[in-house]
């Protein structure tokens, strides 16, 4: 009993103490905090490029961008399905597969969870003839690898006239240091 | 008569959907032309193979003079997701939010809470600050005690495409891509946010899945 009074009699001197010493800041000056407080509310979002653009209907573009990616299959693989196969007919043909040996539900399956894959063992590429999907990088052709895969059937000859639109490389050379982006026009 | 009429509209949204534009640029109504559209977004291995770089772009297609007077909003915070376990939920953010003509860094962090709506980890132990870069001078380049470098500025739009073509392909207008192509986006500039980050802070190995979002404060 009693050693347990003055066990709380210290820890309450010891808390006194505490408290006075991060308190004794008072006569130097305010520094004003920055403020981050609040709550931030999603608009928009994206992991590869041109998904939203390209396979989501008009009507369902903002709904895309506030779903989060571990639930964006359920809700938009069938609408992207029905759209690929709208924008590249042979889709629509039994078995027929892009270049990666995916018929329109794989493809449209991987596309619809908007998320970016990267590889943390070596080199990170959209596609650069061997690794496919393991980053983007700055010079990646990234469109003409999506037009590829939706024109260009299942060796990348089909369509030649839609699955490249010729515009090989950025207009400015990048840096190879940081921070990597060319300078503004 | 009027289903055809309503048919017709439908044709004429789908066209506009379609040629609705580029990586991520204007994607949707909600979005675009505010200054919370995400333009684009890159994750790739940095010249030290140990670091890697993650890329958010907002704002595009700003000319030369547009780009003199347009700003990171102070309301819009940039969030890197990144998913460590394969399961598309974020695991570790970084948070970048602009105050005072600096662009403030918080993470590689476990978020308090995943999804849609976010707070800022102002406890995460790792964080950095560096001032935005002005057009015309050099990138101001800052470092932090974990090895993490930032920038924030405008930068030349890197994403190259010749989306007019494809639009007038798209629309009916044109049956092929022209040899060579035009690049849409020459000439266009575009608000960068570029973080590298030691790869030991995300992971050891295999492969992670990342995302980028704009968020808006309430």
């Amino acid at each position: 009993m009693k050693i347990n009074f003055i066990k709380y009699t210290a820890a309450l001197l010891m808390s006194s103490i505490v408290l006075v010493s991060c308190n004794n800041n008072d006569d130097e000056p305010v520094i004003i905090k920055t403020d981050f407080s609040g709550t931030f509310a999603q608009k928009d979002q994206m992991g590869r490029p041109a998904v939203n653009t390209v396979f989501t209907s008009s009507a369902s573009k903002d709904e895309f961008n506030v779903t989060i990616p571990s639930e964006q299959n359920a809700s938009f693989q069938a609408m992207f399905e029905a759209n690929l196969k709208g924008l590249s007919p042979a889709f629509a043909n039994m078995g027929d597969k892009n270049a990666l040996g995916q018929d329109a539900a794989a493809f449209t399956g991987l596309l619809a969870t908007d998320v970016l894959n990267v590889s943390l063992d070596g080199t990170t590429t959209f596609y650069d003839g061997t690794n496919v999907l393991t980053g983007r990088a700055l010079a990646d052709d990234v469109i003409t690898v999506e037009l590829l895969l939706i024109f260009g059937g299942e060796d990348f000859t089909e369509n030649p006239t839609l699955s490249d639109d010729n515009v090989n490389a950025n207009d400015k050379d990048f840096l190879t240091s940081f921070p990597y982006l060319a300078s503004p026009w | 008569m009027k289903k055809s009429k309503i048919l017709l509209g439908t044709v004429i949204l789908g066209i506009i959907g379609l040629i609705t534009v580029a990586a991520d640029h204007i994607d949707a109504p909600a979005a675009q032309g505010t200054s919370a559209d995400i333009t684009d977004f890159y994750a790739f291995q940095a010249e030290n193979t140990s670091n890697l770089v993650f890329v958010a772009n907002v704002q595009g297609l700003l000319s030369p003079s547009a780009t003199n007077t347009t700003n990171f909003d102070e309301n819009v915070l940039v969030e890197f997701n990144i998913d460590t376990n394969g399961d598309n939920v974020e695991d570790l953010v970084i948070q970048a939010i602009p105050r005072d003509g600096k662009m403030y860094f918080f993470g590689p962090v476990a978020p308090s809470v995943t999804g849609l709506n976010s707070t800022i980890s102002e406890m995460s132990s790792i964080k950095g600050e560096v001032a935005i870069s002005a057009k015309g001078s050099n990138a101001v380049i800052a470092t932090n005690a974990a090895g993490m470098k930032m920038f924030a500025g405008p930068r030349d739009d890197p994403f190259f495409f010749d989306f007019a073509k494809y639009s007038e392909i798209i629309g009916g207008t044109a049956s092929a891509f022209s040899t060579p192509g035009a690049d849409t986006f020459a000439g266009t500039n575009v608000l960068s946010i570029v973080v590298e980050v030691p790869k030991s802070m995300i992971g050891t190995s295999g492969t992670i899945n990342t995302w980028v979002e704009a968020k808006v404060k309430q």
